[in-house]
């Protein structure tokens, strides 16, 4: 049974679609990239799988046992954060939030994960800093040790990799397959058609009717929709 | 300097003197508590829209002559803190459109109906007293003192135990509602601790000064202290020596208390600004 499927979708906002007719399953242990161009509804589709917008039609099924606090999210940087005064530590427990329930303080257990998340990612040394006063990657990689302390089952990561320098983003997309080579289930919006390709195992393509697409990696390369990429890449490069 | 502490002991002989003082260091705490959180989650206005809702209540309290108009001002407050935490979100009135219309929609109701209703021969002394809070800390009854310990009370509690939730709202409200947490439930608490501090502060400085008690202390913290926790105590710190400071002057000096007990946290603002700035440049 799948992780997560989805059948026939319809998403928008206030009765407007933005996009339709989507199909695709999720398979544990699976990296999947949603590609398409701006506008064409990842961000929209990652807030419905999260559950934060209705889906206008369609239905999003989680598999066996993926509960909301099983879920990691590691969503765009918003303007508020660039000058939050929290420190990584803080930021970082709050992911483990989604288990204490009524408790109201944390408890060594979650502190743990949180450290153990911190080392995962070679952040250790940074828990006492001001968030706002690292580089782009370590805040990436701040929110990412928040986003594992939320779930051990699946992971869903808006452009990880945005306004990070080369280097950087290659140093995330390293670490997230990392973390996708351990079990954990990866849905990944993502700008890089090129790393999606090398990393991912299935891609979705979505946009304009022609150029749905859902499907493994080889099949992509093979598609209309990733040949049209390709070629856009190639002619740009 | 031996006289200024004789006519200040002279002062604190009075009961009411003494409740001013404690009711007034406690709704510096709760303001500066919440103030953190509503400067990072950018609804700073929130405080002063919710002022003028407060101030329209007042005043139709009054109209219907009631004798403790908390009971009425506290629940209207809240209902519109929540109407316009909400409103934050989505539709198609705006945040801040939303916060202007009903705060100086309430604030020309509240004066409307005052003039048209209101008994008392001096007027424009009541609604002074009501916007700028004049005297009306000295002139608090004892039922209004314990009210306002209750009150303050329960805002601290709440804050306490739900402190790293706040935070979490504050700082990913998605992130919190997307891994499986009650966001909304939280922002709901925030909303009415928010409508309760800002019926308490109300007594000490007055519906138009709120904005301040709110605002002032945690922007002074977020100078010179970078996590969250450190603001939080910090700004609960400044914000309640500002009081203690601003209302003894005011005692000694005669002024009105809510605007003295501003301009000290004006003043320190400014001071952690420099400070903030120095400790900078001594790093770089």
């Amino acid at each position: 049974m799948p992780q997560l499927s989805c059948t026939d979708l319809t998403l928008g906002y206030e009765g407007k679609p933005v996009i339709s007719n989507i199909n695709f399953d999720v398979n544990a242990g699976d990296y999947l990239c949603i590609v398409g161009e701006n506008g064409s509804g990842k961000s929209t589709l990652m807030k419905s799988i999260l559950r934060l917008i209705p889906p206008l039609s369609g239905q999003i099924t989680a598999g066996s046992g993926l509960a909301a606090n099983e879920i990691g999210y590691m969503p765009q940087q918003t303007a508020a954060q660039k000058d939050f005064p929290a420190s990584v530590r803080e930021v970082v427990r709050s992911g483990t939030l989604n288990r204490i329930g009524f408790r109201p303080f944390y408890s060594t257990c979650e502190k743990h994960a949180a450290d153990a998340n911190m080392k995962r990612l070679g952040i250790s040394h940074l828990a006492g800093r001001c968030y706002r006063e690292l580089s782009g990657g370590q805040q990436q990689r701040a929110l990412l040790a928040r986003a594992l302390c939320a779930t051990q089952k699946i992971l869903l990561l808006d452009e990880p990799a945005s306004g990070l320098d080369p280097n950087a983003s290659s140093e995330m997309y390293e670490l997230i397959k990392g973390l996708n080579d351990s079990g954990i289930t990866i849905i990944m919006i993502s700008h890089d058609i090129e790393a999606s390709v090398k990393y991912a195992s299935h891609i979705l393509h979505i946009g304009s009717q022609s150029s749905l697409f859902f499907g493994s990696i080889s099949d992509y390369r093979e598609s209309d929709a990733g040949r049209i990429y390709a070629a856009q890449q190639g002619g740009t490069a | 300097m031996i006289g200024m502490l004789n006519q200040l002991s002279a002062y604190f002989q009075f009961p009411f003197v003494r409740y001013a003082m404690i009711v007034g260091v406690l709704i510096a705490m709760c303001s500066s508590l919440l103030g953190v959180t509503l400067v990072l989650k950018r609804y700073s206005f929130i405080g002063s829209g919710l002022s003028h809702v407060a101030f329209g209540a007042t005043a139709i309290a009054a109209a219907m002559n009631l004798t403790n108009n908390v009971l009425f001002v506290l629940p209207v407050t809240i209902i519109c803190a929540i109407l316009l935490l909400r409103t934050g979100q989505n539709t198609k009135i705006k945040g801040d459109a939303a916060i202007a219309m009903i705060s100086v929609g309430t604030l020309a109701i509240g004066y409307l109906i005052m003039n048209v209703f209101a008994a008392s021969a001096n007027l424009a002394g009541d609604i002074c007293t009501i916007l700028f809070g004049a005297l009306s800390i000295l002139t608090l009854t004892r039922t209004e003192v314990w009210l306002s310990l209750v009150l303050s009370l329960v805002v601290i509690a709440v804050f306490v135990l739900f402190y790293n939730k706040i935070f979490s709202v504050t700082f990913d409200e998605d992130f919190a509602a997307a891994t499986g947490n009650r966001a909304k439930l939280y922002n709901l608490i925030l909303a009415v601790i928010i409508a309760l501090v800002i019926v308490l502060a109300m007594n000490l400085v007055g519906a138009l000064l709120i904005s301040a008690l709110v605002i002032f202390p945690a922007m002074s913290a977020m100078r010179v202290f970078k996590t969250f926790k450190a603001v939080t105590v910090c700004s609960v710190i400044v914000s309640v020596a500002c009081a203690s400071l601003g209302m003894l002057a005011s005692i000694l000096a005669g002024t009105p208390v809510g605007s003295t007990v501003v301009a000290a946290n004006v003043l320190i603002f400014i001071l952690f600004c420099i400070a903030g700035l120095l400790t900078r440049r001594a790093k770089s």
